[in-house]
């Protein structure tokens, strides 16, 4: 057992999902081919001038409603200035003092700010030559930093509450935040203390390069076992920068933070203060989607749901919850018309909602698609579950019906028509299998007569086997029971 | 007729009358340019072929629509920091020496719609810094009144361009006096509007915050008429305020009953050229004869304009002039690595002035230093608006010299930075409270050289300078007109 426990804040970048960039009109999308979408803003033609985009302030302010943030009445943009080929005014425009959004908390974790700015380009070295190129497609693009206070304690915790911002963004539908694609990017700073205290450590190392949830994770729990070695030869872990390497799973000195550059933020003269007006402030929250709190608790009181597993994976995935909602009113309409006690529904719901996180999941997982993409119709999938729920199908070859389905998008019932796995429930062919197995096997009934239900295992196989398979286990157990032990 | 004695207003009469056309005033401002560049060295470049076929296009646009509005044919002059697509935009710097605009700044899109005549790009300090065209990395031009003398700047070229009679009007830009100080060294009208009444979009920046586009022209009319174009909000500028434009022509009257003036004391202490003195003086009696109220008033903070602007300015030249790094357009000098691209590239490509200023305002921005130049800077700006801010609550206009002393000889200032600087002195403040100034020629020295008279108006209030310069130009009456 470790005598320390980490202190770890999260920087991230979140790339907002607009038409065009955050200063001017080319377009905020990706191009395989370079220097595509520019124009003399982005590119930084003398004379040019940044106007802000709307719709990323707008975005941007949804988010900080989102994690509760303290949204200033006025916000400005500064100058940050340095130099970069990929930076091409030798500053970028972001938020020193004044930032959009102000002090939140996401769950446990306390939010210092989430500002916003520009995104730089991208340089690409070629292998050949000594020459480097510049693509400003993505100069410019609208970006939302957002930092967290030193609340966190692991990493595990770490990559939960990335997983919960990137959750956010997409039921906002500001971002896909896909980290692999750089739509969320993070930098960590990790330093330990002794359990116990409670000031912040003197030194802090800041980690860059973590490109997955699980980079993250890794790179976290890397440092904490190298500063903690460090520490327990009393030394005080450098204050640097240092990168993650993937395939080596470590992480290895990039800077000294002792240079540190002066980035001389001033105030943009280029464009105006911002002003949030409360009826402006009002539109917004007016017009917020549903996050995943309230759809957790809709879901939850809506339709029942009790398998908190289940639950948690429809509110991780916004667009398999969607799905399951579409199902579970499908369901929902169908058990009001048919008068389904109250008792009775919510185990059609919590199925459902297996069905839904457990083989669709793995299956659209498998493929690699949305689940809207799926060949599944939300219609059929509430009619397969109605059909398990029933009775009518076994969950053995429910899921041979699935297979099919999610290859053909075909529905239930003639799938199960058309392969003959209808189940049998019928009580009085069962009790004619039944009686016809007792018959024929009078030493298994001997033995179930004295040792009783758990021995019927013998006499349930070969009623199945007469029933070619097709019997519904429950009821040729009940029938058995029944026969021999009343 | 002599081209030279065009102004705007009688030139547009005459191609109504059909007694000239567009291509015949765009030949004779370009023989006149032949005439006279060679001295004066007004023009970076003279648009030769491109106003030609311009002023050949306009002439059928005018037989085809049967009328024309005022600028229509009238052919004119752009300062090289200003865009006008296809064209060069040196902005006197070596670093953009090659630089063709690939867009039209929104003043010179707003003129195009009435198709004036560009004749050619003018002359400018590097960047905008300086006050003379001595810091123009392609030479300096000359004053058209005394060819050893500066013309002002940073607009000399323009100033010299119209004074000459190259040109019936240039634009220039202002963040500190740049319209104004060359206009009262070559004898020309010269203005800058209210910061955020005319868009930047399009000008090469130099203190962001300071700048405006201004205009050389002959007479306060001809300057109204063109700027009753250029003004108002632009999209793509959103420092611009969506204040309605009015009519500037309505404000030209010929007496100045009721309106009130007010002298500062503190422009005219020691440090005055006497004769420069005399002149402001003689003005400010013109316009009690007109029927205006003068009373003596003070800006006590206006002391620190000087000071605060070249703190401000600096600060933002240093990231404004950051984008000239050699990697994407413009001098861009090879290194064996990236430091030393840049370096190259910077040291080869920018003169002396812009280097200091990127040094100063490098320095004046650093952690440890900003809240003591910067900060304070603002704050000072602050003081400085609201001294005429109150000034503004008791008189409608303020009048006061341009700069204190004529058209200095070259390499007088160019020796001590400092002494440079102060010729802003008188015009700066205004970019620092963000307020408009005209510039009217005021009288000639005894030696001939042109002395202007500064009128200073309240935010969005220029029809309150163009009806008191217009008066006071009319009663004068100098048809002042340098012997070249």
């Amino acid at each position: 057992m470790s005598n320390y426990e980490p202190i770890i804040g999260l920087e991230v970048h979140v790339q907002l999902k607009t038409n065009s960039k955050m200063f001017c009109r080319s377009a905020n999308a990706e191009s395989a081919e370079p220097n595509v979408h520019i124009c003399e803003v982005c590119t930084g033609q003398p004379g040019a001038l940044p106007v802000i985009n709307r719709e990323a302030v707008k975005k941007a302010v949804m988010v900080g409603l989102a994690l509760d943030c303290e949204v200033s009445e006025y916000s400005k943009f500064d100058r940050k200035n340095y130099f970069y080929p990929d930076l091409p005014k030798g500053y970028q425009i972001s938020q020193f003092d004044m930032p959009i959004n102000g002090k939140g908390k996401l769950g446990k974790i306390g939010i210092t700010r989430a500002h916003l700015e520009e995104d730089a380009g991208k340089l690409i070295h070629p292998e050949k030559g000594n020459h480097s190129l510049v693509d400003l497609n993505r100069a410019g693009t609208p970006l939302l930093e957002i930092v967290s206070e030193p609340d966190i304690r692991s990493a595990e915790e770490a990559k939960q509450y990335l997983q919960e911002l990137q959750n956010i963004m997409r039921y906002l539908g500001v971002s896909d935040a896909d980290m692999e694609k750089g739509q969320l990017r993070c930098d960590a700073n990790i330093s330990l203390r002794k359990i116990g205290q409670t000031k912040l450590p003197a030194y802090k190392v800041e980690i860059k390069n973590m490109n997955s949830f699980r980079s993250v994770e890794k790179a976290l729990n890397f440092e904490i076992k190298r500063q903690t070695a460090m520490l327990d030869e009393a030394t005080t872990p450098a204050m640097e920068t240092r990168g993650w390497v993937d395939d080596k799973n470590i992480t290895v000195s990039q800077r000294s933070k002792e240079e540190s550059q002066d980035y001389r933020y001033f105030p943009e003269p280029d464009l105006p203060v911002l002003h949030f007006t409360k009826e402006y402030l009002d539109e917004i929250k007016r017009s917020m989607p549903e996050l995943p709190a309230q759809r957790k608790q809709r879901f939850s009181s809506e339709f029942g749901l009790k398998v908190s597993g289940a639950l948690d994976t429809t509110i991780a995935y916004k667009e398999l919850g969607e799905y399951f909602e579409h199902v579970a009113t499908e369901l929902d309409e169908w058990m009001d018309s048919d008068g389904i006690p109250d008792q009775e529904r919510d185990k059609y719901m919590n199925l459902s909602a297996n069905w839904v996180t457990g083989p669709f999941l793995s299956a659209i997982n498998e493929r690699n698609i949305l689940p809207s993409d799926s060949s599944i119709e939300e219609e059929n999938f509430a009619e397969l579950v109605k059909l398990i729920g029933q009775g009518r199908v076994s969950n053995l070859a429910a899921k041979g019906v699935f297979a099919k389905m999610f290859a053909t998008g075909e529905d239930p019932s003639n799938i199960l028509d058309s392969l003959g796995l209808q189940q049998v429930s019928d009580e009085s062919v069962i009790l004619a299998a039944v009686q016809k197995v007792i018959a024929e096997n009078p030493k298994g009934v001997a033995d179930a007569k004295t040792k009783g239900e758990k021995s019927f295992g013998f006499l349930v196989g070969q009623t199945m086997k007469e029933l070619k398979g097709k019997g519904n286990p429950q009821k040729i157990n009940e029938i058995l029971k029944k026969e021999l032990l009343s | 007729m002599d081209f030279t004695d065009l102004t705007i207003k009688s030139a547009s009469e005459l191609l109504s009358q059909k007694k000239v056309s567009a291509l015949e005033l765009a030949q004779m401002s370009l023989k006149r340019i032949k005439e006279v560049d060679d001295k004066l060295h007004a023009f970076l470049y003279v648009a030769e072929k491109e106003s030609l076929e311009s002023a050949k296009h306009t002439d059928e646009m005018i037989i085809a629509d049967h009328e024309h509005s005022a600028l229509t044919g009238i052919p004119y002059a752009v300062k090289d920091n200003i865009l006008v697509k296809g064209m060069q935009a040196t902005a006197a710097s070596k670093i953009l020496e090659n630089y063709k605009a690939t867009f039209d700044a929104t003043v010179i899109r707003k003129l195009k719609q009435v198709s004036p005549t560009m004749m050619g790009k003018t002359n400018l300090d590097e960047f905008g810094m300086g006050v003379s065209t001595e810091n123009s990395a392609f030479g300096p031009t000359k004053n058209p009144y005394d060819l050893s003398r500066v013309p002002g700047g940073s607009s000399g070229g323009s100033a010299a361009a119209v004074a000459a009679g190259e040109v019936l009007f240039a634009l220039g830009t202002d963040t500190g006096g740049s319209s104004r100080q060359p206009a009262s060294f070559c004898g020309v009208v010269g203005f800058k509007p209210t910061y955020g009444r005319a868009s930047r979009h399009g000008l090469i920046a130099l203190g962001s915050s300071l700048d405006q586009p201004g205009i050389l022209a002959k007479t306060v009319e001809d300057t109204a008429t063109i700027f009753q174009i250029m003004a108002g909000q632009d999209e793509l500028d959103t420092t611009t305020l969506p204040k309605p434009v009015p009519d500037y022509s309505k404000f030209l009257k010929e007496n100045l009953k009721g309106l009130k003036i007010g002298v500062p004391k503190e422009y005219f202490a020691a440090g005055l050229d006497p004769e420069v003195k005399t002149i402001i003086e003689q003005g400010i009696k013109k316009f009690e004869e007109l029927g205006a109220q003068v009373s003596e008033m003070s800006l006590p903070n206006v002391k620190y304009a000087l000071s605060a602007y070249y703190i401000i300015l600096p600060v933002e030249i240093s990231a404004n002039l950051s984008r000239y790094d050699g990697i994407r357009f413009g001098l861009s000098a090879p290194g064996k690595n990236l430091e030393e691209v840049y370096y190259n590239t910077r040291s080869a490509g920018f003169g002396a002035e812009p280097k200091r200023r990127i040094m100063i305002g490098t320095y004046a921005s650093s952690a440890g230093y900003y809240d003591a130049y910067y900060k304070k800077a603002k704050l000072a700006q602050g003081l400085i608006r609201d001294d005429f801010k109150k000034a503004f609550e008791k008189v409608d206009l303020i009048v006061t010299p341009t700069s204190p002393n004529v058209a200095f000889k070259f390499g007088e200032k160019t020796s001590n930075p400092l002494s440079a600087y102060l010729e802003d002195i008188f015009t700066g403040p205004l970019n620092i409270a963000g307020i408009p100034g005209l510039v009217v020629p005021g009288g000639l020295t005894k030696q001939g050289l042109p002395v202007g008279i500064q009128l200073i108006a309240n935010h969005f209030a220029e029809e309150k300078l163009f009806m008191a310069g217009h008066a006071l130009e009319q009663s004068l009456n100098l048809k002042l007109k340098p012997n070249i």
